[in-house]
């Protein structure tokens, strides 16, 4: 056994050691130079092409900022976010050396614990965002995949349920946006809330735009599962829920998370938009909030969040292929 | 006389079409004893498959039925275990996993959970595939997945193995050897099969019964041939077995004199193949009769 594996062992490091050693032959160079250096010439040509048309566009505030301008500002909001951060970190500690002090004359006094009361920076507002994404997201997830499985294995609830998805489907967030605000605003009444109200807002606006496209995936997925494999698990007489978990739905997870993917993708558009009407804060609130401003640093602020929400679409959607890779098995 | 195993009577088959209803088969009457190896043979679209789906209990016969040890058959079931053409396993499990759902449906109750990983290798072994037990689908060959199928069906301990078309897909080598495995499985578990094939070779070779479908619509058995061929069965001296060779001139005759391929006339069937032999089955058939 111990001759085994250190056959296979040395074996292995012999080929590691004969990989290192080999050069890439000139086609193998040929390609790596093309999957790295097209992307970067791209870059390198658009930043150019930026920073050459921007101080021809005279706007009210000024010309339009070049990636300087931008770089300079992306810099300036982190270091705003570090020192709103220290400032934070400072009013938390004062308020527990002030509880203590207090504690300590008096261990019957009651203490206020406040959260820092100052504005949300750049980088909170991009986790605000991300946060209400997830979550409405997640909703979506949670309704349309069992809706999908059910619309897709049953024709007559096809038939009921289709025409709503149809009409559903391309209602603008913005059109939702009112509705759900005097909806949650109307219902959701506590003392004690557990989520903000601006939240729920622009997570239910999130979950009714995002749905679509997993729901319709999710039941075409569920609808062409194999003839074969149906037949299959009637021989065994699977039962209805067996016949879900082991054939239908394994079966329907590449259409499902194709459909996931592209939730996701709407689901963070329609975010923004619902945060710059409905104020909600959240990345859409610190663009509209820097348009209001209209300072001469605005718009460069306003394209670092421009990139911010480019980059984040593009992670995220990273992140689901990530996770349709472990979950899915065609890939 | 005793009672058949698998008995179909009266069989008619319509399916509803927007021009009206499509009868498939009329008045099929079909019994099978056990431990019988009964090959369909017939051409495409006379109702082949419609009668193993009907055996299956898939499909439901608009008159008459199929009755299996004195019970009848209304809906489908793991003592009718289907081998499908292309190997119907399900891609996202392994090759242990795929043989594994149908013994775990099965015997879940009536086998400990060793029992049944015995039992599932025993069949993997049973159809030479206990070498890549952890392989997807995706991963071997069609042959292999065929065995793996027929290693599922196996599984279910059926008291009849239906087999449409099994080895249809799979080029002629790998067909070959598959055919004396079945023949070999078959020799020890003695399994009721019934098997659909094009292949006249393979009908001749594998079975006990040719059943010759005569062509649609309104389908039913034309002939139906004993094979009395000893077994073990060797397809290299069988070859020129005059025995061998009679049989399948009447299953040749049977196909393309007297159910010439639907809208075919005789003088297009040359490119087939065939042509140069339905002088020789004539006479074989007269030797026959």
């Amino acid at each position: 056994m111990s001759t085994l594996s250190e056959t296979t062992s040395s074996t292995l490091v012999g080929r590691r050691l004969a990989r290192l050693a080999s050069l890439p032959s000139p086609g193998q160079l040929a390609t790596r130079a093309q999957q790295l250096l097209l992307p970067l010439v791209g870059i390198l040509l658009f930043l150019g092409f930026w920073h050459l048309a921007a101080p021809q566009v005279q706007t009210s505030l000024g010309a339009f900022p070049g990636p300087v301008a931008v770089a300079e500002q992306a810099r300036a909001l982190w270091q705003e976010h570090q020192d709103q951060r220290a400032r934070a970190d400072k009013f938390i500690a004062m308020q527990e050396e002030r509880n203590a002090r207090i504690l300590a004359d008096n261990p019957e006094a009651e203490v206020r614990i406040r959260d820092y009361p100052g504005a949300p920076t750049f980088i909170d507002q991009v986790g605000t965002s991300l946060l209400t994404v997830l979550a409405g997201f997640l909703l979506a997830t949670v309704i349309a995949v069992p809706l999908g499985i059910l619309v897709g294995l049953n024709r007559y609830f096809n038939a009921a349920v289709n025409p709503l998805i149809q009409v559903f489907k391309p209602v603008s967030p913005l059109a939702w946006l009112p509705l759900v605000t005097m909806v949650v605003s109307a219902t959701y009444v506590s003392d004690d809330p557990m989520f903000e109200k601006s939240f729920l807002t622009s997570m239910i606006t999130v979950t009714l735009c995002s749905l679509w496209p997993t729901l319709i995936n999710t039941s075409v997925g569920v609808g062409a599962v194999s003839q074969d494999l149906v037949n299959v698990s009637k021989v065994l007489r699977l039962s209805f829920w067996t016949h879900v978990r082991k054939v239908v739905l394994p079966s329907s997870v590449p259409m499902i998370f194709t459909g996931l993917r592209v939730s996701l993708g709407i689901a963070w558009m329609v975010l923004i938009a619902a945060e710059m009407l409905a104020q909600n804060p959240g990345l859409g609130k610190f663009v509209w909030d820097e348009f209001q401003n209209g300072s001469s640093q605005s718009l460069s602020r306003i394209m670092v969040a421009v990139l911010a929400i480019g980059f984040i679409g593009f992670l995220l959607d990273r992140g689901m292929l990530v996770v349709q890779r472990r979950v899915a098995w065609d890939r | 006389m005793s009672k058949a195993h698998l008995e179909l009577t009266g069989v008619q088959m319509a399916f509803d079409t927007p021009a009206g209803p499509f009868i498939a088969l009329d008045d099929l009457n079909l019994k099978i004893d056990k431990g019988e190896f009964v090959s369909l043979i017939g051409h495409s679209g006379c109702g082949k498959s419609t009668v193993l789906n009907i055996v299956a209990g898939l499909l439901k016969a608009t008159r008459g039925g199929c009755v299996l040890d004195g019970h009848e058959v209304n809906e489908p079931g793991p003592e009718r275990a289907v081998v499908f053409q292309n190997h119907s396993l399900m891609p996202w499990l392994t090759v242990y996993e795929n043989v594994e759902l149908a013994v775990q449906q099965v015997f879940r109750k009536r086998m400990s959970k060793r029992e049944r990983k015995e039992w599932i290798l025993h069949n993997l072994a049973l159809v030479h595939m206990d070498h890549a037990l952890d392989k997807r689908p995706g991963e071997i060959s069609g042959g292999m997945a065929q065995r793996v199928g027929i290693a599922r069906a196996l599984a279910m301990k059926p008291s009849v193995l239906l087999m449409d078309e099994p080895f249809g897909a799979l080029d002629a080598l790998t067909r070959a050897h598959l055919q004396d495995s079945l023949m070999e499985i078959q020799q020890e578990l003695n399994n009721t099969v019934i098997m659909i094939t094009h292949d006249v070779d393979e009908a001749v070779l594998l079975s006990d019964r040719i059943i010759m479908m005569t062509n649609g619509p309104a389908a039913t058995v034309g002939e139906d041939l004993a094979i009395e061929l000893p077994r073990p069965r060797d397809r290299v001296t069988l070859a020129d077995d005059p025995a061998y060779v009679r049989y399948r001139q009447a299953v040749l005759s049977f196909l393309y004199e007297k159910q010439r391929f639907p809208g075919k006339e005789p003088a297009s069937e040359k490119d087939d193949g065939q042509q140069q032999r339905t002088g020789e089955t004539r006479r074989g058939l007269r030797a026959i009769a």
